[in-house]
């Protein structure tokens, strides 16, 4: 049976900017109010579409940080070089429209029935849709145990780091640091790799779900490492952003 | 029709739009586009060669290449995805020296690269000073992403035509289409004429 | 500059296809390489969108963008089918 997206049409609609909140000094969480949304499964993204008066247009996907049932939110990080992440991530404002399709995904998509445990992967943003897992199977009272190991460049960078730093029943939250870290930092550090997730991932006896997501080489070698420790390459779901971070 | 997204701004130069073809964006930057994967053949490997047929008429490896008589090049560049960069500056050997010293009797060539990457072109718009074997950018050696060691530059054109780790031209008889051509794009490619896609 | 994989060209894939196409599995036509869609490579910065088998690296989809249409080129697989009964 085929699962598809929640079913309407994937039409452009113009949603109004609720807020924007800073998570970290670069990254953004939006607000969005759509005035004809589906709702959305955990692990979606949407498509943003930015029209310059000169008719210049630019498009690009962002993962759905919100959980379903949630008000939809999208967090953006800001490129130095960016095109758009730059007009998200720092001009845009609560009041501003913002033009949006979605949700689209059918294939890196987390529900409880999907089951566990969970085993989730973050790269630098690549987090945000695996909060939006997380935030679900508080929602929905899941008892499908998860561990997410979350790789950031620094304390500074980790997004969401309140939220996540609480221990869910049946979560827990591992951080690696890769290029700095704070005085007495006793966790992890330096990049994912397989002495790492053989410590911190599910055994794969327990047949474990995984989700992968953020940068490509992060993703690549996050995915060869688990099936190293023996998952199967078909419980291992994987979601790549370009090295420039956004899709 | 999307409404205007406040604040949201495309620089575009002023006072340029005479050298700016229809439909096209001044872009700062230097976007890298890409089919597939950067190779990166070892220069002690790498050869450029013109053929006819698939047989080579001549070869140069790279040092040869290297100790023909280069040339600097400022030229504006059109891609077809909309981006347009005036004044970039590069070195090369011009495609003249090139088919002169292999001899060549062909009206048209096929631009073949590492990677399997073609494009097809008329042999006048490789000749008369039009074209080159580009091994420099902005006064610095081509960076493999943007087609290092060496790739055809045929500003004229839209850039798609300006191969990126080039390795050859092949000598044909008729215009066959290449690799971006064969999805559907044009044949030819004139930016001022807007050829994008076949049948414009 | 890395490519990414299919789950970036969800919408695209909907404009092309109607549905959503991520989870259908995929077969090579170079290889036989069976995997969902969402796993194939993909390269989205060039005149079209090339997507290419994970493993042997050949061209599987192109799709390109004409105007309000796009052409899409199969001829790299071998089948585009039911959703992934594994994904």
């Amino acid at each position: 049976m085929e699962r598809t997206a929640v079913s309407g049409r994937l039409s452009w609609q113009v949603a109004a900017v609720v807020s924007v909140t800073w998570e970290t000094a670069s990254v953004a969480t939006i607000q969005l109010d759509p005035p004809d949304w589906a709702g959305h499964r955990a692990g979606q993204h949407l498509d943003v579409r930015l029209t310059a008066e000169d008719g210049y247009v630019a498009e690009r996907s962002y993962s759905i940080a919100s959980a379903p049932g949630e008000q939809l939110a999208i967090t953006v990080e800001r490129l130095e070089d960016g095109e758009v992440s730059p007009y998200l991530a720092g001009e845009l404002r609560a009041g501003d429209e913002l033009e949006l399709r979605g949700p689209i995904g059918g294939y890196f998509v987390w529900e409880p029935g999907d089951g566990g445990p969970l085993t989730l992967l973050a790269g630098g943003s690549g987090v945000v849709p695996l909060r939006s897992m997380l935030r679900h199977r508080v929602n929905t009272a899941s008892d499908v145990p998860a561990r997410l190991l979350y790789s950031s460049r620094g304390w500074e960078d980790v997004i969401y780091r309140d939220e996540l730093g609480q221990h869910h029943d049946g979560a827990r939250v591992s951080y690696t640091l890769t290029r700095s870290r704070p005085p007495g930092w006793t966790g992890h550090t330096g990049r994912i790799n397989s002495a790492l997730l053989a410590e911190v991932a599910w055994p794969a006896k327990t047949n474990p779900l995984a989700y992968i997501c953020g940068p490509t080489s992060f993703v690549e070698t996050a995915a060869a490492g688990l099936v190293e420790l023996g998952y199967p390459p078909e419980r291992v779901k994987t979601e790549r952003f370009g090295a420039t971070g956004g899709r | 029709m999307s409404p205007v997204s406040r604040g949201f701004h495309h620089r575009a130069l002023a006072g340029q739009e005479s050298r700016v073809p229809p439909g096209q964006y001044v872009t700062p930057g230097f976007p890298v586009l890409s089919a597939g994967p950067t190779p990166h053949t070892p220069l002690d490997e790498w050869t450029f060669s013109i053929t006819q047929g698939g047989q080579p008429r001549k070869s140069w490896t790279w040092e040869e290449l290297r100790a023909l008589s280069a040339e600097t090049i400022t030229a504006d560049i059109h891609c077809v995805t909309r981006w347009t960069k005036l004044g970039t500056e590069w070195r090369g050997v011009s495609v003249d020296t090139l088919l002169t010293q292999a001899g060549y009797k062909a009206p048209y060539v096929m631009a073949f690269c590492d990677g399997g990457y073609t494009t097809n072109l008329p042999v006048a718009d490789v000749t008369g000073g039009r074209a080159w074997v580009a091994f420099g950018y902005g006064g610095a050696p081509l960076e493999p992403e943007h087609g290092g060691p060496a790739r055809l530059l045929v500003p004229h054109l839209y850039f798609w035509k300006s191969a990126k780790w080039v390795r050859g031209l092949d000598l044909r008889e008729s215009d066959e289409p290449g690799f971006w051509e064969r999805y559907g794009y044009h044949m030819y490619g004139d930016p001022w004429k807007e050829q994008r896609y076949q049948g414009d | 500059m890395d490519p990414i994989d299919g789950n970036g060209i969800g919408g695209l894939l909907i404009d092309a296809f109607g549905k959503e196409m991520t989870a259908v599995s995929s077969t090579c036509a170079t290889c036989g390489a069976r995997r969902p869609v969402a796993e194939l490579v993909v390269y989205q910065r060039a005149p079209g969108t090339v997507v290419r088998c994970r493993t042997c690296g050949n061209v599987v989809m192109m799709l390109v963008k004409r105007g309000d249409s796009i052409d899409v080129d199969l001829s790299g697989l071998a089948s585009l089918g039911q959703p992934d009964e594994d994904a």
